[in-house]
């Protein structure tokens, strides 16, 4: 994948996470690449075990060690790789330049600190700035998020789960960061609440400029807020492209299975089409390419090689030299 | 689905109160509603609508405050049941007919039994069988049904993935050939893979058996897909119920308008006219007098304060809880 390396903000290349338990090695991530322009949102979409939330913790530095290893590969964010960085860099970096969103607002906040403070904490970690600047700067925060001032002094458990993700989103972008990770943001939300948040996310990223990777596995969201959509499967980006280019043109025999599974709101079917097969063991995965043997295209060199990805349309990408023949791009 | 024909499940003026610190919990708040034979409601709503609390209170695993659930008898007769007011021993009975599948396929096995006792278990506790060897016979047809691999009778629930395990919660639920069936967000904790097998798998039973089915999902492209009709809940009242096309094409309570709206389409380029709703769900403790949805409403009047809008059939087959339904049938659905 080409782009202006001075237009990346992040740059993954061939990353490999492992988690090392009694029980064998799991390949949460497995040679990884992904490229992120600056401004840009990009969806990672892939079902439970596919390695998303790992490159995030990845690029974040946050992966619990031990069981987590960093088994190779780089994380270029601006040019430099935080991998090299030693943790007082990175508590620069956390919060400051990358910001995190995490999918349970009930966990991520102190239930025994105001919001306010809650707010304050993070601009006084990464500005020189008095206690009361920063309360009045987290005031200013919280009120773009739409939390009124007489609420400023209420705990999280007076807050609705709506409410308190508004507060995540608040500590998240109290900084200005550059990138912002939302994992899996409103997953815990209602559909009407989610609709409220993501709206009040894409504002936000728009008045900021800040560059966002959403993980999801709502197919659904990444359609409204992502310009950029890569799919993981199995540790691995399987398809990247634009939005509109992969969503109209899904390739990936993986990417294909998984839009045909989500029932559709506009047409009626009896059967919805189903992908044979479970994920693989992530302790045990397949040779070559790791969808091969759920995957009705596949040829006998599936199971030897590792699919590299191949360019199919201007920025849409393929991890399947099968399709890509077929396409008469390989 | 017609009509004409005497429904299966008639629930009446259903209400589930919960005392609480802070005063009564409206949980489930005079509900009306009829399901027939052979058919799949669907009951959307968000979190804290009620919808799983009324499921329970329809198969009484939990006891209603008022209201009936009447059930009809047993193969032949005109007669009913109410659920609600039959004795333990009669309940033990109905439990073969009615049946439920919970969410979490995690929380709702016993870690420590093994596929085959958990399928049998069922079947153990109502002595179905005499011997052995009959009762093994019908464990391994349950598991061929729901599509458990005969390999995997002597695995334990954490051996097995999400899918795997709701294929168990669903071979126990259908152990003692029951008629009808709540599937309480039967699908939301699995991949939208696994999702995919096992509404497919819930579909297939419904056709080779002739089930009746209750399916409760907060999410409404699973609900559409599995539904002959649709009850919408707000704050423990059903405020629509018709059916599933009618109901997506043209919903008519501004509620459903706002949630129908809300759902991300997965298709780029879809721009819809999306109703963002202030505020968050009020608290269902002593709920004031009026409509439910009052403080979020966009077509709010002055009336809607006074009086509670009646769940009213205002076209054969579509109930609507709103004093402007006709209005808005009138201005066709959606003018927001």
């Amino acid at each position: 994948m080409t782009m202006n390396a001075n237009d990346l903000l992040l740059d993954i290349r061939e990353l490999t996470i492992h988690y090392v338990t009694d029980n064998g090695t799991v390949h949460a991530v497995e040679g990884l690449n992904l490229e992120l322009g600056r401004g840009e949102t990009l969806g990672l979409v892939g079902e439970t075990g596919a390695g998303k939330t790992t490159t995030a913790l990845g690029i974040t530095r946050l992966l619990p060690v031990p069981p987590g290893v960093v088994r190779g590969g780089q994380i270029l964010f601006d040019g430099e790789d935080v991998l090299l960085k030693d943790e007082e860099e990175m508590r620069s970096i956390r919060g400051g330049k990358i910001a995190m969103i995490f999918q349970d607002p009930m966990t991520s906040l102190n239930p025994v600190m105001t919001v306010d403070k809650q707010v304050a904490e993070m601009i006084k970690l990464h500005r020189k700035v008095s206690e009361s600047e920063a309360l009045e700067q987290a005031a200013e925060m919280l009120d773009l998020v739409g939390i009124r001032r007489e609420r400023l002094r209420d705990y999280p458990h007076q807050f609705s789960g709506g409410m308190k993700q508004r507060v995540v989103i608040a500590i998240a972008l109290a900084c200005d960061p550059k990138l912002l990770i939302a994992d899996e943001p409103t997953t815990a939300l209602d559909v009407t609440i989610q609709a409220q948040v993501l709206e009040l996310m894409k504002n936000l990223k728009r008045q900021f400029g800040t560059s966002m990777i959403l993980i999801t596995h709502d197919l659904g969201i990444v359609a409204e807020t992502c310009d950029k959509v890569g799919i993981m499967y199995a540790g691995r980006l399987v398809e990247y492209g634009d939005t509109k280019s992969l969503y109209d043109n899904p390739n990936h025999p993986y990417t294909v299975g998984l839009f045909k599974s989500v029932p559709d709101l506009e047409e009626d079917c009896d059967e919805l089409s189903v992908i044979p097969g479970l994920m693989p063991d992530p302790m045990d995965l397949p040779s070559g390419c790791a969808f091969h043997p759920r995957c009705s295209h596949a040829e006998e060199a599936c199971s030897r090689e590792r699919p590299v990805m191949i360019e199919i349309e201007p920025g849409h990408f393929i991890a399947c030299p099968v399709r890509a023949r077929a396409l008469g791009k390989a | 689905m017609s009509e004409k024909s005497a429904p299966y499940i008639r629930v009446e003026n259903l209400k589930k109160y919960f005392h609480t610190k802070s005063g009564m919990l409206h949980a489930v708040d005079d509900v009306s509603f009829s399901v027939q034979k052979g058919e799949t409601l669907g009951l959307v709503g968000e979190s804290g609508c009620g919808k799983s609390t009324l499921g329970r209170c329809i198969i009484r695993l939990l006891e209603s405050t008022s209201g009936r659930v009447l059930i009809t008898d047993e193969k032949g007769t005109d007669g009913y049941t109410d659920i609600t007011k039959v004795s333990a021993s009669q309940m033990k009975e109905l439990r073969k007919r009615v049946q439920i599948v919970f969410q979490d396929p995690y929380s709702c096995l016993n870690p420590r039994l093994p596929v085959r006792e958990l399928i049998a278990e069922p079947l153990i506790v109502n002595r179905v069988f005499r011997d052995k060897a009959s009762m093994q016979r019908r464990v391994r047809e349950l598991m061929s049904i729901v599509g458990l691999a005969e390999r995997l009778e002597n695995s334990f629930p954490h051996e097995l993935d999400g899918g795997r395990r709701q294929r168990i919660g669903i071979a126990r639920s259908l152990a003692l050939d029951p008629e009808f069936i709540v599937l309480d967000e039967p699908v939301s904790a699995l991949d939208v893979c696994i999702q995919a097998q096992i509404l497919n798998l819930l579909n297939s039973l419904q056709k080779q058996f002739g089930y009746t089915y209750i399916f409760i999902s907060h999410n409404l492209s699973v609900v559409k897909h599995v539904s002959d009709r649709i009850a919408v809940m707000y704050l423990g009242k059903i405020v629509e119920l018709s059916d599933y096309k009618i109901l997506f094409k043209d919903p008519l309570h501004p509620y459903t308008q706002a949630l129908l709206s809300a759902i991300p389409i997965p298709k780029v380029g879809v721009r819809r006219d999306r109703i963002i709703l202030e505020g968050d769900v009020p608290s269902p403790i002593e709920p004031p007098e009026g409509c439910r949805f009052l403080g979020r409403c966009f077509y709010r009047q002055e009336r809607c304060g006074r009086e509670t809008p009646e769940l009213r059939e205002i076209e054969p087959g579509r109930f609507v809880a709103c004093h402007f339904a006709r209005e808005l049938v009138a201005q066709g659905g959606r003018t927001a």
